[in-house]
């Protein structure tokens, strides 16, 4: 800071106080509701101070969910979105760092055709081909599978492209050297490239996780069996269901239940998801 | 395009290592894009039994119907307002924690975290605090004399999706105005300090000029993430209403297509979508190449 | 002890006698519309269903609000994932019926599994909504209901009015959501579920006047919409003084969500929806209900004609294993059961689908003991229908039910007034139709 000036000083803490406070409110007030009895919020207005029903909402909603909203236990639905967000981590990250290095360090026909092939797929997000990949994935048998669930939304140009401009940052000379050593490009891979991306896909796996967890349309469109729900999905239900009978305290047990976990990464791994963030997205 | 020096002469192996993200790409990506391609200039009942190639019927009848026009414009709108609102604020914000040492890290944690809220729910908090009859600031609104209802006034509607959506996305602006901030050089302001300019005057003139390009990066992104993220936002409340008020774009493909059954119209909105998108990635990727530069 | 020997020694007996059958019990999926307490009611019926046999199991999946099921199973159809019975609400009919490839007509699918099937045992006004021209039956009706009029009558009492005598016409109407506003015994006189359905189709059939030509659709494709009369934009603009005099609430669109709450945290004093939201009213209250059929214009018509149906029927899909079909038969044939019928109808609100379940409950002296839950069928039955009054059949009629919420929302938000509203309607529904003739012949 150049110089001290305690009223903007000041200034700044209240804007940022403000500002915090807007950000939080939403969840404060979830989380409120989703301590109290369903009597609360059939007049009146929503409470602001936590009621006694946090323990008997939250365990009702994790052991049986809602099988008239057509919600199952939460803890299915969780575990569901746990297993869709890893596997769509661990899979963007093996097949697009693999790709790069094709890109990268090896010279063949068609290297820019592929490239460029990668490329499109930031052009066609899931949201405007919405009936015909949902055809391709029927067709193939794959609704209401993990399969289903994750494989169409591996294909990852933004992956590919860090991988890249990170392979290019390399040093030549370690290749070079691996190369005398008599290294074949599996084990160069494998013994000097991966170690050295390990910070790049840490911070990687935080934003890929926190997009495979809060994928929405795509389970909705492809999941008709609720052992495949994923909570993010799940929770549309529920909010329909409470605008017509008054029960927001368990739609916001379950709101909260989605938000935590992607959450927690962010504020536990904030260096690495912060990383990512401004890498990825560049 | 840019290799190695060296590189190694396996011949089938690079081939190998893109097969997966190849056919991946090919099965789920171009191949339903060449059939949206397709069936927009067809027309199919609903449980697909008959299919009649009628050319660019589903394209004129799209732009000659209100209710798509009245979509294009609430998109703008919807886009517009987001954008600035939430661009605003994380403006403001990110000066502010600019400003401290310490205490600085504490409120990043505290404002990044929305960024892992799944914008469905983002919608669902907001919905409730703006219910008719319970909602917190529907009440207070109501002590101030004003009338709220969503299901009925399409402004209302469209103030709370944007809302919504902004509130989510302050995030992500937030630490990419502060990262844009910090890399400005210390000398610089100094320098003004000691020509007497105030920390205002020091910020306009040279901390915002120098985060054009982070601005106008912003700008694509916030774009790009207004129209197509916030699908969960509007299928989580207003479901488009009241009367097509937030019936925005992609929330209509899928409304027509899956809910609506006109796979023929469905597709030819695809198609321009998609052509949306890929004018919307050009003039990013021309951006970050002289971002490059610079 | 004695127990639990008797129960292994029945387990194991039933593992050898039925081994085949204890492990290939057929599963066949049923996707329903509904949620809360019908959706309890629902799933209990399967159940109980399941444990009269072993050989079949009925699975019910909830699938969302009617349009979002009939929508679902559509394309679940064309991916060939559908469930063997998908529950469509009564204005999936038109799209249903045009579907020849993809439907099991109920009256085959009993008389390929032998199962007896008498369309004379149902209630005339529900069949007739539900058959081919030929007088066939397509599909089993399962929940039939007709929207009534629920009031509070403690509110009632409160505002100086008689609870035990609710107005029978709209300017009584009128006079009492407005005593009941001014006199503060509530904040709200009216609100109501289903614009659509309730203030619009109903509203015309009770009033004698065509929703549309061609017999409401009934006699071909070719119908086009005719219900921007009068008759009906003077009461939807009647609703829209009410609603800015805040004498009437808006629900919200295609049901009517916020509707129900209103009523019962005793917001508003009059409610009208669907007989089958008894279930969801008597479960959510506390205060003492009212009956009585929807009130009417006494200088349009006097008497009134009858209500029509709303509700769903269950409608079997082509392309599931033969085993799945013989289940669906053995649970078709068990729903008609009266006394299964009748305690549905009881418990749900729903009406009587069988004459022999509506006898049965005469019978048991349910509806004297239950004063006010045979009001929807005598409003159904008041009469005999007309050409106005029978229903309706029009195609891409879910996204029409659309078109009328965004049209009285416009109406309410001061854009349009009520003819406005309803000539765009009719113009924007006709288009609709004219797309489905199109795509359909």
């Amino acid at each position: 800071m150049v110089e001290n000036r305690p009223v903007l000083t000041f200034l700044t803490h209240a804007v940022l106080i403000l500002g915090v406070a807007i950000v939080i409110f939403p969840v404060y007030i979830a989380f409120i509701a989703s301590t109290h009895g369903p009597g609360t919020f059939l007049r009146g207005v929503a409470p602001m101070l936590p009621g006694e029903h946090m323990v008997e909402n939250y365990s009702r909603m994790l052991a049986a969910g809602h099988s008239t909203s057509g919600a199952p236990p939460l803890w299915l639905m969780l575990i569901n979105s746990t297993w869709m967000a890893i596997i769509i981590t661990v899979g963007k990250i093996s097949i697009s760092i693999i790709s790069a290095y094709a890109i990268v360090y090896f010279k063949f026909p068609f290297r820019t055709l592929c490239f460029w092939i990668i490329f499109v797929t930031l052009m066609l997000p899931v949201e405007v081909r919405i009936i015909p990949t949902f055809a391709v994935v029927a067709n193939l048998g794959l609704l209401n599978s993990y399969v289903g669930l994750t494989l169409p939304l591996i294909a990852s140009a933004t992956a590919t492209f860090l991988f890249r401009q990170f392979f290019l940052t390399v040093p030549d000379e370690l290749m070079e050297a691996a190369r005398v050593d008599g290294a074949g490009p599996i084990k160069f891979f494998k013994d000097i490239l991966l170690p050295l991306s390990r910070t790049n896909i840490a911070a990687l796996s935080v934003i890929l996780f926190i997009y495979g967890w809060v994928q929405y349309l795509w389970p909705l469109l492809i999941t008709t069996d609720t052992r495949y729900y994923t909570i993010v999905m799940g929770i549309k239900r529920l909010a329909a269901y409470a605008d017509q009978e008054p029960q927001w305290n368990l739609v916001m047990a379950a709101v909260m239940l989605a938000m935590l976990p992607p959450v927690l990464v962010v504020i536990f791994m904030q260096r690495l998801f912060v990383k990512g963030l401004v890498e990825t997205e560049k | 395009m840019q290799t190695k020096r060296t590189i190694f002469p396996n011949k089938a192996l690079p081939y190998l290592l893109l097969a997966p993200q190849l056919a991946i790409t090919i099965i789920f990506f171009i191949w339903p894009a060449g059939q949206a391609v397709k069936s927009s200039f067809e027309r199919e009942d609903p449980f697909g039994f008959r299919t009649t190639f009628i050319w660019f019927q589903n394209y004129t009848r799209l732009f000659t119907d209100p209710a798509y026009l009245n979509s294009f414009g609430r998109t703008m709108i919807f886009a517009v307002a987001v954008t600035l609102l939430s661009m605003a604020i994380a403006l403001l914000l990110a000066a502010a924690v600019n400003r401290l040492m310490r205490s600085g890290k504490l409120y990043t944690t505290l404002l990044v975290w929305p960024y892992a809220v799944a914008p469905v729910v983002a919608g669902i908090l907001w919905w409730f605090m703006f219910n008719p009859s319970i909602g917190i600031i529907t009440y207070v609104l109501s002590q101030l004399g004003v009338t709220w209802n969503h299901r009925v006034s399409g402004l209302d509607a469209m103030i709370l999706i944007t809302i919504a959506a902004a509130w989510k996305q302050i995030s992500y602006n937030f630490l990419f105005f502060l990262a844009g901030m910090q890399s400005v050089p210390a000398s610089l302001n100094e320098a003004a300090a000691i020509d007497g300019a105030g920390p205002f005057k020091r910020f306009w003139t040279i901390v915002f000029p120098l985060l054009s390009p982070t601005t106008f990066f912003l700008l694509i992104i916030n774009i790009n993430y207004t129209m197509f993220d916030t699908f969960g936002i509007v299928d989580g409340t207003t479901s488009g209403g009241p009367a097509q008020a937030t019936n925005i774009l992609v929330y209509k493909v899928y409304a027509d297509g899956f809910l609506g059954l006109n796979i023929g119209s469905s597709a030819a909105q695809s198609v321009i979508l998609m052509l949306i998108v890929i004018g919307l990635v050009f003039v990013q990727f021309r951006f970050v190449e002289r971002r490059v530069q610079y | 002890m004695h127990k639990s020997i008797l129960a292994s020694g029945v387990a194991a007996a039933a593992l050898f006698a039925g081994a085949g059958s204890a492990f290939a019990q057929t599963e066949a999926q049923w996707w329903h519309a509904m949620g809360g307490e019908l959706g309890e009611k629902l799933e209990a019926v399967a159940e109980a269903f399941n444990q009269t046999q072993d050989d079949y199991r009925i699975v019910p999946v909830y699938r969302g609000t009617y349009p979002e099921t009939l929508t679902a199973a559509i394309a679940a159809f064309r991916a060939n994932e559908q469930p063997a019975i998908v529950q469509v609400f009564e204005v999936g009919t038109g799209t249903m019926m045009a579907a020849e490839g993809a439907v099991y007509p109920v009256y085959q699918l009993m008389a390929d599994h032998d199962k007896p099937f008498d369309p004379d045992d149902y209630l005339s006004a529900v069949v007739g909504y539900y058959s081919d021209t030929q007088g066939n039956i397509l599909s089993l009706p399962f929940n039939s209901s007709t929207p009534i009029m629920y009031y509070n009558k403690g509110i009632f009492e409160a505002a100086g009015l008689d609870p035990e005598n609710p107005p029978a016409t709209w300017a009584g109407i009128e006079d009492a959501i407005r005593q009941i506003v001014d006199s503060g015994a509530a904040n709200c006189g009216l609100t109501s579920a289903w614009i659509s359905w309730v203030q619009t189709e109903n509203f015309s059939a009770i009033h004698d006047v065509p929703y549309g030509t061609l017999e409401n659709g009934f006699g071909g494709l070719e119908a086009e919409f005719t219900m921007n009369n009068e008759v009906v934009a003077r009461h939807w603009d009647n609703l829209k003084a009410w609603y800015d005099e805040g004498l009437f609430r808006y629900g919200g669109p295609v049901g009517g969500n916020d509707a129900p709450p209103m009523f019962y945290s005793e917001e508003c004093a009059i409610y009208m929806n669907s007989s089958a939201a008894l279930a969801a009213v008597v479960a959510n209250t506390d205060f003492e209900v009212g009956f009585a059929p929807l009130p009417y214009y006494d200088d349009v018509i006097d008497p009134p004609m009858n209500s029509i149906i709303g509700g769903a029927t269950l409608w079997v899909l082509q392309g599931r294993p033969e085993a799945e079909y013989e289940a669906v038969a053995a649970f078709f044939e068990y729903l008609s059961q009266p006394d299964v019928q009748a305690a549905w109808h009881q418990d749900t609100g729903y009406l009587p689908i069988t004459n022999a379940a509506y006898e049965l409950g005469i019978e048991q002296g349910y509806y004297e003991a239950n004063p006010g839950t045979d009001t929807s069928i005598l409003q159904m039955t008041r009469v005999e229908p007309s050409e106005n009054s029978k229903g309706l059949r029009f195609g891409s009629y879910t996204q029409v039910r659309d078109l009328i919420d965004e049209e009285f929302e416009a109406l309410l938000s001061g854009d349009k007034t009520g003819q406005q509203a309803l000539d765009s309607l009719v113009e924007r529904g006709n288009r609709l139709l004219r797309e489905f003739e199109a795509a359909n012949s």
